[in-house]
This record gives C-alpha cells, structure tokens and sequence, in this order.
C-alpha cells in the first residue's frame, strides 16, 4: 500500500540553512549540507530544498545571513546527492527550462515552482512536457487578507487575486504534478496546520498535496493525515532542532495508526 | 571484484545511480564504450521518461551485438531499473507500440489505476513472489520508491519476482537467469535500495 509521507523542507537563505517565521524573521541555523545525512538515515521519505535567498535584503540583525556561505544551492544539490538515496524536490529562482534542466542533472528528482507559475502560467505547461509531470512541483503560498485567503506570489510579498483552491485547479490542468501548500500564516507559529485550507485545497485537485506551515508538535502531522486528503506533512524548523527527529515523527505516526514508512531496520 | 558498467545512453537519472553504486562497488563507469563492456562484470541499465524514446536512444547509442553477447551469452548478471526494466519487454504501449529488447517476454501497459492518480508516485510495498538473492535479507514487503504510470504484463508467470499494488496488483520486479529488472528505484530508495543493489552485486 502507497504509503503518506513525511518530508523536512531546508530552507536555503545566501547558502545558510535557516529558519523562518512568517516569512519575515530568519534565523541562521548552520551549514546546509551536515544535516542531510542524518535526515536520510533516520528515513526521511523525501527532501525539499527552497532557496529563499534574497539578493536586494539585507537583514541588519543578522549580519552572517548576508554573507554568502561558499555553498551555492548547486553544490549543494550535488552534494546531497551523494549522502542521501531519496527523492529530493529543489526550489527557489527558477525561470526557465535550463534552470531546472541544470538542477535536475545535479541529482534533483523535482523541482518546486512559486512565482514563475504566477508570472507566466503556461510555463508550467512547458515545463510539465519537458520533464514530465511527476517532476513539477507548484508551491502555493497562501495568506489572509481581510477574511479572505489569497495566493501570494514573491515569497509571500505580493499578493495575487487567486484563490488557494482556483489555483491549484488551474496548475494541475496545466500538468503539475504535486502541490507543495504554505500558509504564511501558520509559518513558524507552532500552533498546527490550517486544517480548513487544506482540505479546501485537496477537494479541489486530484494531484497530490504536501502540507507545510505551523507544524510545532508531532500531534499535528498526524492531524492532517487524520483529518484531510492530503498524500504528504512536510515541516521547516521542527526536524532541526532536536535529535533523531524524524524517526520520532515517523514513530509516533505509525503508533497512531497512520500509514507511513517506517525506518528500515535491517543490517546492510 | 566487482566492476559496474551502468549502460549510459543519455538517460536522465544516470547520477543518482552511480552515486548508490559507487557508495559500494569497488569500479563503477557509466559508459557505452566496448571496452568497458568487455570488462565489466555487472551491467545496469537506468531510464526515466517514455519507453519509445528510450528504445530509440539505446539502439542508438549502445553496442547492441556486444551488450547481447555479455547478458544472453555470458551471463553476467544486469539489471534494469524503471524504465530500464520495462525495455527488456517485447513491447511497450506508451505513445502508440514499440518494440522493446525481447530479452523477458511481456508488454507494458498503462497502470489499471482504477480511481488513484497517475504517476504512481511515492513509497510503496514490494511482495517477493519467490526466492531471489536479489530481494534476500529485505524483511516483508519492504518500501520502495516508485513514479511511474506503466506496468509490466508477463508472458510467463515464472519470470515474476514481486508484485505492488496501486489499484491493481502490478509486476514490480522480474527474473530471467540472470537478467533482473525492477520498476522501482533502489538509488532513491535509502538502505533498503542499497541492501538491494548490494545483493545485485554479489550475484556471479
């Protein structure tokens, strides 16, 4: 049986891994490349790289994220590719076919579109032949706005007139083959998924959708496999700070009852 | 001593398996040079993509009378990953029919997915349907990671080595002597893939 998957999301700022609060406070937690291996021992199902990096921001508070790590994301995809066997989805400044061709032909298995699908939708279209749809990902930023909740386009700082649902409709006619839904909202307030979006969301589209934003206890992974469609929890900040993280979420998954992957625990 | 030649006829995926390989393989080339074939003493051949434009890039870009000569005559043990597998059919059926290698005999077919959507993608059990060395030491029904939308339909049910489910019971791997195929991928598939490529290489 098709199991649901727990992903960690790194987010990649000038070369640091850092983490992020409502898209808007970054703090730096240390090289991106150490982490990964733990990640894949402890059975990660996959991982998602999101370069945020920002060229015209510089964040006064915090000099060292505005000094570029020697790490480009393109040693680093090549670099997480050798430590870890599992499919890893890039994003982040991605504008044309030779953007993905490139990261793909460094080891990425997906890449994630956000703004260039808003920009230029037909891009999706072109890129979902190209490359097959199993290899385009669409990250959906989502905040509210008065009582509504609107997609965001620019790493959440220009707003967009689409609706989080109307959009993910348009993307998969348009051949993306996995939505990647981000409330900005909930973005790191630990106080659990945006349940009611969720579920708006996979009601809409038949594609896989991967949850991401305000995960603060392993509780609510198992909330939105519990409570909504969604084929995928994916988190930021909480895999990083304490040890063996992942193989904690993915235990207490499975003594919930919930259909996940457990680590394998055989000798090689 | 074990010298992998990962058949290299501009395959997409071709990285991620050398970097499995090479993590536990003593030599390991990605090449199409006769040279190299000659030497090697496992052969595996990836594909990602359509099965025509993989079939056409083959006969292409690979020494045909020479890889026939190592795998049908030889014996050296090969394997065939995703669409590297599905090649080794008599025939696929994606974008109108096209024959494949012949070397297990079968057709690929789209995925009775019933309601599911297509790709399959994601990690999923695999059941071993007899004793292999190549699934050995993997526990039951171990996770694997799969995207694909077509499957293998053998001709003759002794070549089924696993079957997953999605929708329907589908071939996941297959046997002839010494020609194994798998539909998943063991290169993104973490210990359980490496165990599998481990045991690929202690086939003689």
């Amino acid at each position: 049986m098709k199991k649901k998957r727990l992903i960690p999301i790194l987010l990649l700022r000038n070369g640091w891994l850092v983490q992020s609060k409502q898209f808007s406070r970054y703090q730096n937690l240390g090289n991106p490349i150490s982490s990964v291996k733990r990640l894949s021992e402890w059975a990660s199902d996959e991982l998602i790289y999101l370069d945020i990096s920002n060229g015209d921001s510089y964040d006064m508070r915090r000099d060292d994220l505005a000094h570029p790590n020697r790490h480009s994301i393109f040693e680093i995809i090549e670099d997480v590719a050798k430590v870890a066997y599992m499919p890893i989805t890039v994003g982040g400044h991605i504008r044309n076919l030779q953007d993905i061709e490139k990261r793909l032909s460094l080891g990425a298995d997906k890449v994630a579109l956000n703004t260039m699908a808003i920009d230029d939708p037909q891009f999706v279209e072109t890129a979902a032949k190209e490359f097959g749809s199993q290899c385009i990902v669409i990250s959906i930023d989502v905040k509210l706005q008065g009582e509504s909740q609107f997609v965001m386009a620019r790493g959440g700082k220009q707003l967009t007139a689409y609706a989080p649902e109307d959009w993910a409709k348009t993307v998969e006619q348009l051949g993306a083959g996995e939505i990647l839904l981000n409330s900005i909202d909930r973005d790191g307030m630990k106080n659990g998924y945006d349940i009611e979006l969720l579920n708006r969301v996979t009601d809409s589209v038949r594609i896989p959708v991967i949850a991401c934003g305000g995960v603060g206890e392993w509780r609510h992974f198992a909330e939105a496999l519990d409570k909504t469609g969604v084929d995928a929890v994916a988190a930021a900040n909480i895999f990083h700070y304490s040890d063996q993280s992942v193989f904690l979420a993915k235990k207490y998954l499975s003594e919930q009852g919930l259909n996940v992957r457990l680590p394998s625990l055989f000798e090689i | 001593m074990s010298y992998v030649c990962i058949l290299d006829y501009g395959s997409g995926n071709v990285k991620s398996v050398y970097n499995l390989f090479s993590s536990i393989a003593e030599h390991v080339v990605i090449s199409n040079d006769p040279t190299e074939i000659r030497q090697a003493t496992h052969f595996v051949l990836p594909g990602v993509g359509a099965f025509s434009a993989a079939m056409r890039k083959i006969r292409e870009r690979l020494p045909m009378d020479l890889l026939e000569k190592v795998v049908l005559n030889d014996k050296k043990p090969f394997l065939g990953i995703c669409v590297g597998m599905q090649v080794l059919a008599t025939r696929g059926m994606e974008f109108g029919e096209c024959p494949g290698l012949g070397w297990i005999e079968g057709n690929v077919e789209i995925i009775n997915s019933k309601q599911l959507p297509l790709p399959h993608i994601g990690w999923n059990n695999v059941s071993g349907k007899k004793d292999s060395p190549l699934l050995t030491g993997l526990g039951n029904d171990p996770d694997f990671y799969f995207v694909h939308s077509y499957a293998y339909h053998l001709k003759n049910d002794q070549h089924l080595l696993a079957t997953t489910t999605y929708g329907e019971n589908f071939c996941s791997a297959v046997q002839r002597e010494n020609i194994y195929g798998v539909q998943f991928h063991p290169e993104k598939s973490q210990r359980t893939g490496i165990r599998l490529a481990k045991n690929f290489l202690a086939l003689l």
